[in-house]
């Protein structure tokens, strides 16, 4: 489903609290970031193109639940920019938005693992839904 | 009551084209206290001068008042006629009618009427002067320079030889600093002991130098040409004047626990050393922290082998007072401690160095002999990876990292590498790298080298983190211009740290008054303009000091506050600022205010017998260094009882102007 | 000024003699146009300017008065201009609380360059100052003729 509310750069960075002006691509939160290789957009991309104003980029990416939310990048990051909570407010942006619950309950029973800790599920149900 | 002349000019037509210059010397002749007025064409002219010599003569007037261009285009030469008439040249006041009047109004009357506002505020001015004298004080014909790198070391052979003493004081046993650790330079690749230590040698030999080693700056007082430090020359056990430097002591010692630090802590060395072969003085030293004889009180074993006699244990740090011209600061810079860098694995692994501890290990008279073995085992490395900006341009944590770029890291990170290719070319080098910064005279062909000749494999982006995994060193960063992670088991990392000023600069500069930005660097007079001086007159920087640099641009800098110490020396005398802050003693209470706002350490108080009508007795006063106060008059508005005024702007004469313009 | 002609407001500009005042020559060499009714006095640096020298304009018939300096971190000695910007920061609101208006003072940094910027501000200035009319609040009658 598409998008239904226009999402701008600014309303990102409020929802954030992050300045991303302060970024200079350095990469190191991508160098740190354990799940890199399953994402299609990378912390540091996350800055560069809310910089951009390419909001619309950020909000299609699958990165955004690819993410662990482990913070490796807002901790190791030299300026303080935190990629971590671009791309939670992003996902907030998302996720608020009509019919774009990326987690529902009819999906659960086909995640359920025994290795799986129900206690990943329930967030998972916290982070990805309204 | 003055007796005042004003002298309109024409200016040509500059002036009398929109000001009507007649009409304003008649209405001066109105003003109080004017008994002359005129105009002419050229004030300045030789013509002019001589109309003003004479009215001066002739009426015998106390001050004048010109009508011209700007005061900062002829004020000096009025007062120069001025005072070739026997007046004082701060009995000269000029009104402003060029440049902020006749060329700037188009309309006549209008012109006119602000002009005649303008002489009167002179006029008005001049009422409240009185004759000034700029104050003289001797110079001390002697130079202190702290800090014995190279900056120090070029600056004071700059000094010495002009013809002037020059005293380097060097905390650490030897002088050669940071440039004496390294290995190669860049961009050329020369080595660095083969082109310090013969000037360390000139130095010494210098009949004008005196190195006072092991020693530090205790106090310092007095100002500009009349400097008095006391240095602590710290007991190092060993009279300097009967070793030889023989090194029969550091082979006899049988502690061998003390850290080289020459060698950045790497390994082990004696309780009695010397920081390295050639170093200057050529004289050992005890650690008295590591000496048996200090702990335990036996041993003794550097006596009894010491030919020369020159070991001794009674030894007591010893002060110094000694006379000063001018000082220069150069106390250089220490790495970053890279300890902070848990991500690195720094703490973790022998073989994650700091770029100084790698210099140490790539160094033929290191602690490897140069040979490029990993600390941990040993063995030969076949993969490095080097990390840049380790703590620069780190705004996040003011503890961990530095805001700056450190400037040197990119360029001697390419000389690592081309180094380590050149002797090992089955060493890969891989450098992880934000921006290739390499503004300099042959500084970006080198590092196109170390790319294209020397197949370094840069990599734009940064390290993520680095763990150690058995023998190898997990390195996982990302590389941005190929949008991928990468990951490298390395077999040594290294960690191109930032730099950061030398410890003892903040105290350092609290005892000069010296001004430092929030990074510890001190800051210059004018950041364009006056690189090379301290805001307090008679203080100078050279080197990292200021702020990071590589060698050639420390020795210029050296060099140029060698310059400004010599302009400084040759002088017999230094004529002082004459428009400086008084304080009216009959008012000031000694409240300290105008100490803490003075930015040159101009304000001291003493206690004075005060007989004005409200007082009598001993009160704290104020008194100002004429030698040092540069005519700010920040103290003049923060003092409460308004006791502080300003020579030559005092708070009548400003008032007076206010009141002459608002009539 | 007799008190028949048409009022026009009494400016005084303080300027520093390192920037603003080499500014304002700068201003004249490039013959750019502001009212007659500024009137320049020079001191050292912006941190000689006592308030109370405000005050006393104020008192004696000003209409507005502004103090230029360098721009901070450029004062020639160090930190003149950062004094005198809490000094006045603390004078206009105590002019504020006096229910003098605002506009009447004013600080602007004014380089030995901005000859252009320092037309502009007194142009500026001058019209604000007109607008709000004469200053009768802090005047003080018996200084007039």
């Amino acid at each position: 489903m598409s998008l239904t509310n226009k999402v701008t750069a600014e309303d990102v960075l409020r929802i954030s609290g992050v300045d991303a002006s302060r970024c200079m691509q350095c990469g190191k939160c991508s160098g740190a970031c354990p799940n890199y290789d399953e994402m299609d957009l990378h912390p540091h991309q996350f800055a560069a193109l809310l910089r951009k104003g390419e909001v619309e980029r950020l909000m299609e990416s699958n990165a955004l639940y690819q993410c662990l939310s482990c913070f490796a990048c807002s901790q190791r990051c030299p300026r303080n920019v935190e990629p971590a909570k671009i791309i939670e407010a992003v996902r907030l942006t998302v996720i608020r938005q009509k019919g774009r619950n990326y987690m529902t309950a009819d999906r659960l029973p086909e995640k359920l693992d025994e290795d799986l800790p129900q206690q990943a599920l329930v967030s998972a149900m916290r982070k990805y839904s309204k | 009551m003055q007796k005042i002349g004003v002298f309109v000019c024409w200016c040509g037509s500059n002036i009398a084209a929109t000001v009507d210059v007649k009409a304003v010397a008649q209405a001066l002749k109105n003003e109080a206290g004017v008994v002359f007025s005129t105009d002419y064409q050229y004030m300045c002219s030789e013509n002019g001068q001589a109309m003003i010599r004479q009215a001066i003569k002739e009426h015998q007037l106390t001050g004048i008042v010109v009508c011209s261009c700007s005061p900062r285009m002829h004020e000096a030469t009025f007062r120069k006629t001025a005072v070739s008439a026997g007046l004082n040249p701060y009995m000269v006041e000029i009104a402003n009618i060029r440049e902020q009047c006749s060329w700037i109004h188009k309309d006549i009357a209008e012109g006119t009427e602000k002009a005649i506002v303008l002489a009167r505020a002179a006029v008005a001015k001049l009422h409240k002067n009185a004759p000034l004298t700029a104050g003289t004080s001797p110079v001390t014909k002697r130079a202190l320079v702290i800090g014995g790198g190279i900056a120090g070391i070029q600056t004071a052979l700059d000094v010495a030889d002009a013809g002037f003493e020059v005293d380097i004081v060097e905390k650490s046993p030897t002088i050669g600093g940071r440039m004496a650790q390294l290995d190669k330079t860049f961009p050329t690749l020369d080595c660095s002991a083969c082109i310090l230590t013969p000037k360390m040698v000139e130095a010494a030999q210098h009949e004008k130098i005196n190195i006072i080693s092991y020693a530090e700056l205790e106090s310092l007082s007095g100002f500009v040409g009349n400097f008095t430090a006391t240095i602590r020359k710290k007991a190092r056990f060993i009279d300097e004047d009967k070793c030889s430097g023989c090194g029969v002591c550091t082979e006899k010692c049988p502690s061998r626990k003390g850290l080289d630090e020459f060698n950045m802590k790497l390994n082990k060395r004696g309780a009695v050393y010397i920081p390295f072969a050639q170093a200057i003085p050529n004289v050992a030293v005890i650690d008295a922290e590591q000496c048996l004889h200090f702990r335990t009180g036996k041993c003794g074993l550097c006596q009894k082998n010491c030919s020369a006699g020159a070991i001794d244990f009674e030894q007591k740090d010893q002060l110094i007072e000694r006379k000063y011209g001018a000082i220069v600061v150069a106390t250089g810079f220490k790495p970053i401690d890279a300890s902070a860098f848990n991500e690195y694995a720094y703490n973790d692994s022998p073989d994650v160095v700091t770029s100084l501890e790698f210099e140490r290990i790539m160094n033929a008279a290191g602690p490897t002999k140069g040979q490029l073995i990993r600390p941990s085992d040993l063995k030969h490395p076949h993969e490095i990876v080097v990390i840049q900006c380790v703590g620069s341009r780190c705004t996040e944590d003011k503890e961990k990292g530095k805001p700056y770029c450190s400037k040197i890291c990119c360029m001697y990170t390419a000389k690592h590498a081309m180094l380590v290719r050149e002797k090992y070319p089955d060493v890969k080098v891989h450098v992880f790298y934000i921006d290739a910064r390499t503004p300099g005279k042959n500084f970006d062909e080198f590092y196109r080298r170390a790319v294209e000749q020397y197949d370094v494999d840069y990599i734009k982006g940064m390290v993520g983190k680095v763990a150690v995994e058995g023998d190898k060193l997990h390195v996982q960063g990302s590389d941005l211009l190929n949008g991928e992670q990468v990951h490298i088991n390395a077999d040594m990392v290294v960690l191109a740290t930032a730099i950061e000023p030398d410890p003892t600069a903040r105290s350092l500069g609290t005892m000069l008054t010296a001004s430092m930005d929030t990074n510890d660097f001190f800051t210059e007079a004018h950041p364009k303009l006056r690189p090379v001086e301290s805001p307090p007159a008679g203080i100078f920087l050279s080197g990292v000091a200021q702020g990071p640099k590589d060698i050639p641009e420390t020795v210029a800098q050296a060099g140029a506050a060698a310059a400004k110490v010599i302009g400084l020396l040759c002088k017999n005398e230094l004529t002082c600022n004459a428009c400086v802050a008084q304080t009216n003693e009959a008012i000031c209470n000694g409240c300290s205010q105008c100490e803490k706002v003075c930015p040159y350490g101009a304000i001291t108080y003493e206690d004075k017998e005060i007989r004005s009508p409200e007082f009598r007795g001993i009160r704290r006063i104020a008194t100002v260094n004429e030698a040092i106060c540069q005519g700010c008059g920040a103290c003049t508005v923060t003092c409460p009882s308004g006791a502080m005024d300003l020579k030559g702007f005092t708070n009548s004469q400003i008032m007076s102007e206010v009141d002459a313009i608002c009539r | 000024m007799s008190m028949n002609q048409e009022w026009t407001p009494k400016i005084v500009a303080f300027c520093c003699n390192w920037c603003s005042y080499a500014g304002a020559d700068l201003a004249g060499s490039g013959r750019m146009n502001y009212p007659a009714n500024v009137k320049i006095i020079r001191i050292p640096c912006s941190c000689r300017l006592n308030p109370m020298f405000v005050l006393r304009a104020f008192q004696r018939g000003a209409d507005g008065v502004i103090l230029c300096g360098c721009h901070p971190g450029d004062c020639h000695y160090s930190t003149g201009n950062y004094y005198a910007r809490r000094r006045m920061t603390v004078l206009f609101s105590l002019l504020d609380y006096m229910g003098i208006e605002r506009g009447r003072t004013r600080v602007e940094w004014v380089s030995a360059a901005e000859g252009a910027k320092f037309a502009a501000t007194m142009n500026d200035f001058v019209k604000t100052i007109t607008e709000l009319g004469e200053n009768k609040k802090l005047g003080d009658l018996r200084c007039k003729k």
